[in-house]
């Protein structure tokens, strides 16, 4: 919780105002001319990469219908590449909201190792015919179902009832994915080694993963999700304030925590399901996005997040595309930069 | 730690029972583990020609692997939870065996095949580095839940789990680094497992300095007035976790969640007093280890599965049995 969120406490509580004439969203008129500053930046930094990526390198020159062809190929790429800067930057700044804690990530709450113990197991049982043919709309939605399952039943189990208590619920979720990450290590160790080449391609994220026939499944998903996180966005201006505060202000703490959790949730494994695990990612992204858009109100970190998210996975892509030529690590190029700034920020941070 | 200031009551008998007869019981109850640890395995030691040979080539160094690595374990994660006084962290749970890891493929590539000594000064070396940067990080953070520190821990861990992975991938050894990190006791045979000996000196180290780490374990403020140098027990405490962990993470691999649930399940049944209960969490953690090793071996003979599976499947339901508690009783 930083101390632009304590020192305009009241402002939050007064859904019926609008918010462009309130000063409350940015504590000075500098800092709101910084955001939108910002914002434009990323704007055009997103459209310059989006179109870099689409345009750049392209064999076939400008305007001819070849061109054309290879571009919607490369369009592809970059539509999931939004899709998922949108999942993950929302999904995590609800999250850090709704956890009071700025250094944790949706993603390790076993998402990801739900995800590897599925597809290792298809190669486990199925070989590597059984990986291949694992790719169908029927198996993201069967894998979104799991994951989101697995969600739901640990958030009805433990925030529900007399004990109800978040910590617990993350660690316990930490801890099944930790127990799933051992089940898939063993796995992986029996596998040959050309099976065990075709499975670590889908163990890392890649934009390469996503198959547009999952987009009439996953897009009402994101549309949904992300719609809910919206429109609770109030809300979660209020839930950063903390429990009590929340609750004084008349926002159902509980159940508003639920709904968001949920929501994430769906964010999350909709990524996952879509590229592969991006463990840092969100991370990454809301971090910076709390550094440049330097307010508490939800409705402007959104944007910014998803814009962040954009750029930071278009630019990855870019760089390694187009200048270093092997584009096969790139999430992991993330996860490092990510992690780096994870040890970065638990070490600057003075409280929890 | 919450529970040690409640021990209160406890605490004058404490001294007496140093040595409880009852640990003479759990003693043998690890004993007859132990020898049934001794005689469990495909090949008939009993019946062939050259069985004696193979009992003392294979079953003994294993038996002795299992009783190192196990108490070993157990009590870092004791002295790791006494230091950081908090009840849920342990060389898993704060990155130290991914550290452990990382030092250890650091050194497999900048020394193409280098001997064990090496590997594993380089395991023992990014051990206390990592742990250091734990530490430093609790030391600098004002806490409002003791259980956001696992949570920041194994963010930790998976920080460098992916630094690793990248290192890995770069080089072609990802399937053989998930070999070595899933521990196992196949490898531990005469010739290859004698470094696990340094390991009891970690043990007797931690036995002469219990009652310093006790003391540290109420924080600094308190140990500093009674005249304890604070920071260089932290320094000891840290030192001999990273050598326990990083000599075991290269001899045998990752044991995960054990020195978590041992401490636990003993300052459960025992309270809190550190001189007397570490017997009985070195007795827990050979007899938990040797407990998964055998079913280990025996689950799918003639095969074996990593015993790392094992610990990983039952700690992992300990740990959550544990967590149920605590919010049952409320605490933070």
């Amino acid at each position: 919780m930083h101390t632009a969120t304590l020192s305009t406490p009241t402002t939050t509580g007064a859904d019926a105002r609008g918010g462009e004439r309130r000063s409350g969203s940015f504590a000075t008129a500098a800092a709101r001319r910084r955001y939108w500053v910002w914002v434009s930046c990323l704007i055009a930094g997103s459209l310059l990469l989006g179109f870099g990526l689409i345009a750049w390198a392209n064999p076939m020159p400008l305007g001819t219908r070849g061109f054309w062809i290879i571009a919607q190929h490369r369009s592809l790429a970059v539509f999931v590449m939004a899709l998922v800067a949108l999942c993950q930057a929302m999904a995590t700044v609800a999250f850090q909201t709704v956890t009071n804690n700025r250094i944790l990530t949706p993603s390790i709450m076993g998402f990801e190792s739900l995800y590897r113990a599925i597809q290792t197991t298809s190669v486990y049982l199925f070989g590597l015919a059984g990986l291949v043919s694992f790719t169908g709309l029927t198996a993201f939605v069967f894998q979104v179902g799991v994951m989101m399952g697995l969600a739901c039943a640990l958030y009805g189990w433990l925030l529900s009832g007399r004990y109800a208590n978040l910590q617990v619920m993350l660690l316990i979720g930490v801890v099944i994915g930790g127990g799933l990450g051992s089940v898939s290590s063993f796995m992986q160790r029996l596998l040959t080694p050309s099976e065990f080449d075709v499975l670590s391609a889908r163990m890392f994220g890649s934009v390469s993963n996503a198959n547009p026939v999952y987009f009439p499944v996953a897009i009402p998903l994101i549309v949904i999700a992300g719609g809910v996180l919206w429109f609770t966005s109030r809300s979660l201006n209020t839930l950063s304030l903390g429990r009590e505060a929340a609750i004084n202000l008349g926002v159902p703490h509980r159940r508003m925590t639920i709904i968001v959790l949920i929501a994430t949730s769906a964010l999350i494994a909709t990524s996952t399901a879509l590229v592969g695990p991006l463990t840092f990612l969100g991370f990454l992204v809301a971090t910076l996005a709390y550094q440049v858009a330097d307010t508490y109100d939800h409705r402007y970190l959104f944007p910014v997040a998803a814009l962040i998210g954009f750029v930071v996975l278009s630019a990855a892509y870019f760089v390694m595309n187009f200048i270093f030529y092997g584009s096969g690590v790139v999430s992991i190029i993330i996860e490092l930069v990510g992690g780096t700034v994870f040890l970065i920020v638990i070490m600057k941070k003075g409280r929890l | 730690m919450t529970g040690l200031t409640t021990a209160g009551p406890r605490a004058p008998r404490a001294r007496s029972r140093l040595f409880d007869p009852r640990v003479l019981l759990g003693v043998l109850v690890v004993a007859a583990l132990l020898v049934a640890s001794l005689f469990v395995g495909v090949y008939d030691v009993l019946g062939s020609a050259d069985g004696w040979q193979m009992f003392l080539i294979t079953r003994v160094p294993r038996t002795i692997a299992l009783v190192l690595a196990g108490a070993a374990m157990a009590m870092s994660g004791l002295v790791m939870q006494l230091l950081t006084q908090n009840r849920f962290v342990e060389p898993t749970t704060t990155g130290t065996t991914e550290w452990a890891g990382l030092g250890l493929l650091a050194t497999m590539i900048a020394f193409p095949n280098p001997p064990l000594l090496v590997r594993m000064v380089g395991a023992v070396l990014f051990a206390f580095l990592g742990t250091m940067v734990f530490f430093a990080f609790l030391r600098r953070v004002t806490l409002r839940s003791s259980l956001i520190v696992p949570l920041v821990g194994i963010m930790l861990g998976a920080v460098v789990g992916s630094i690793s992975t990248f290192v890995a991938l770069q080089t072609n050894t990802l399937q053989s680094l998930g070999v070595w990190f899933a521990g196992s006791f196949v490898g531990a045979i005469e010739g290859q497992y004698e470094v696990l000996w340094i390991v009891a000196l970690v043990v007797i180290a931690i036995f002469l300095v219990a009652d310093r780490l006790t003391v540290a374990g109420l924080g600094e403020d308190i140990a500093t007035n009674v005249g304890l140098n604070y920071h260089r027990i932290v320094m000891l405490g840290t030192g001999l976790i990273a050598i326990a962990t990083g000599v075991v993470t290269v001899v045998v691999g990752n044991l995960p969640f054990l020195g978590l649930i041992v401490p636990n399940i003993v300052s459960m049944l025992r309270g809190d007093d550190l001189r007397s209960n570490l017997p009985w969490v070195a007795l827990l953690g050979i007899g938990v280890v040797t407990a998964c090793d055998i079913l280990a071996r025996t689950i799918i003979m003639p095969f074996e599965v990593p015993v790392s599976l094992i610990l990983g499947i039952v700690g992992a339901a300990v740990f959550i049995g544990l967590l149920l508690r605590q919010r049952r009783r409320g605490s933070r």
